[in-house]
């Protein structure tokens, strides 16, 4: 079920966020979770969002994966209204949330299943991919038998298999190791480049930020708002040495500051 | 590991990666003749006991008059045809039962209204002991087979409603949220999601139902039956025959290891991703 209300606006971009309030109702009253966020991503574009916890980036995400509805404002996906979860929008978790049952090409296929769509139109692309991540070969393995690394390499591909406009990353080598979560980060942006997806993602970590964004956002905590953004416009790919360079350490600095700033408000 | 100059792995993914074939543990010899050894040990002791202490064997008889019994019954066909009908009733009975716990566990802990109907008398009989019910079932539906199928139905239902239930509502949240956010239907979720992860759930329920199952043929064979291993034992009770008692206990015994251990391996062969770690 797609509840998209078709509404095109005059320049419409991949992701449209515009003034979104969040309010929950809870036991102990109300809690703001997000205000006045606006923010928009174009075709193509990798957009980071940092934040301390609570700065309501997992509110954000259930937002634009239709999985909540905004108190105020409105969001849409390629000038679609959001209003129910979307077929245009892929998404990865902290953990891979792979099915145990299932083998890694039945993980990774889960979408066109859910979506009744016929699996045999995506197979050879299913299997580029995962050739792409360096699981050829693991089709037929459980995820049990697959390294944490591994997992979210089959959840990265399984976020791609409906070649979604957009795709949301949700702290997504939050659960790894610092040196799989650094070649992760590089592998990433390789797979970004090759694909040309539009790309959200959200994290803790500004060297990942930095590493991979063409925009960063600042978010501050209670209620979540949007207190800074940084372009980076270093050239691509990068490595993780390249962000010992003035400018990105600049960058880094500036980030931080702000960031700090959030968390005094 | 992304460098796509690994043709090895793409041109031989088959060779790399064999598939994982579930299959049945092996048989432990070592254990089983230990298990064998103490059991010999056991009936040695128990043999000259009852000689020794001169125990009459209406009371305690020695496990060669059981063996003679056992071997009188077996050979007569007495225990098969029993044993059939006793078996029909746990099969069948259980089946329903457990089928019946299924969907309405399904029902209850999807639907909301099913729930509030149903659940508060769940809860209720779930408490009664289900073969307190078997002399009215045998009023109501006599004394061949279907009562005794019912009574096995109504006490195997429970422990595999409660743990559907259970097993459907302990579903992992952010695999729920997956599929949601892939479009996907309430019934999706259940296909995809629930009823896989309440697998290991209902499986415990199950086995726990098996041995409610036997139990409640028994006792509703004891209270009114013309045939089957509970008519038997009730029968040999009364004229004393003590080692026919034991040795329709040992039948009774071995049926429902074997049945016990069918349900394991099915267990085993669904559910082998149980019990493995994965975030």
């Amino acid at each position: 079920m797609t509840l998209v209300e078709h509404q095109r606006t005059s320049r419409a971009q991949t992701l449209d966020v515009k003034d979104i309030g969040l309010v929950y109702h809870t036991s102990s009253g109300e809690v703001e979770a997000l205000r006045d966020v606006n923010f928009s991503v174009g075709k193509g574009e990798f957009v980071s969002i940092v934040g301390p916890s609570g700065c309501g980036k997992s509110s954000l995400l259930k937002l634009i994966l239709g999985l909540a509805r905004p108190t105020m404002g409105e969001l849409a996906i390629s000038g679609a209204r959001i209003l129910g979860p979307s077929k245009n929008v892929g998404c990865v978790f902290q953990s891979p949330v792979l099915l145990r049952w299932r083998t890694i090409r039945d993980n990774v296929l889960l979408p066109l299943d859910v979506m009744k769509l016929e699996r045999a139109s995506a197979i050879r692309r299913v299997e580029a991919l995962l050739r792409l991540v360096g699981l050829g070969g693991f089709e037929d393995k459980y995820p049990f038998e697959l390294s944490g690394g591994m997992q979210q390499r089959a959840a990265i591909v399984r976020s791609l298999v409906h070649d979604p406009h957009l795709l949301m990353m949700d702290e997504p080598f939050a659960a790894l190791d610092a040196m799989t979560r650094e070649q992760m980060a590089i592998e990433l942006q390789r797979l970004w480049m090759e694909s040309g997806k539009t790309l959200v993602f959200i994290t803790h970590s500004i060297s990942e930020a930095i590493l991979l964004s063409d925009r960063i956002i600042v978010m501050s905590a209670r209620p979540g708002r949007i207190v800074a953004v940084f372009e980076n416009t270093a050239p691509r790919p990068r490595s993780f040495a390249d962000l010992g360079s003035p400018t990105l350490n600049e960058l880094s600095l500036d980030i931080r500051q702000s960031l700090d700033r959030a968390c005094a408000l | 590991m992304i460098s796509k100059d690994i043709p090895s792995v793409a041109s031989n993914p088959r060779r790399l990666a064999p598939r994982v074939v579930p299959r049945l543990p092996k048989i432990p010899w070592n254990r089983l003749m230990e298990v064998t050894g103490y059991l010999a040990a056991l009936l040695i002791v128990w043999e000259a006991a009852v000689g020794f202490f001169s125990i009459p064997s209406y009371l305690l008889p020695p496990p060669s008059s059981v063996a003679l019994a056992l071997n009188e019954g077996i050979q007569s066909g007495v225990y098969l045809y029993n044993l059939t009908i006793t078996m029909t009733e746990v099969i069948v009975g259980f089946g329903i039962g457990a089928l019946l716990g299924l969907l309405l566990g399904i029902g209850i802990a999807t639907v909301a209204a099913i729930e509030r109907v149903l659940y508060p008398y769940v809860i209720a009989i779930q408490t009664v002991p289900k073969v307190a019910i078997a002399p009215l079932m045998i009023v109501w539906f006599g004394f061949g087979l279907q009562s005794k199928i019912i009574i096995v139905a109504m006490a195997s239902m429970f422990p595999v409603l409660v743990n559907t239930i259970a097993g459907l509502k302990a579903a992992d949240e952010d695999r729920i949220s997956l599929v949601r956010a892939l479009c996907g239907s309430g019934i999706d979720v259940l296909r995809f999601v629930q009823i896989p992860s309440a697998l290991p759930y209902i499986f415990a329920g199950l086995n726990t139902a098996l041995v409610l199952a036997v139990i409640s043929a028994i006792v509703g064979e004891f209270v009114g039956a013309r045939h089957g291993i509970g008519v038997l034992i009730m029968q040999a009770n009364v004229s004393l025959d003590v080692a026919g008692v034991f040795a329709l206990l040992v039948v009774l015994a071995l049926s429902g290891v074997c049945l016990t251990m069918i349900l394991r391996a099915v267990e085993r062969r669904i559910c082998f991703w149980s019990g493995r770690s994965t975030r």
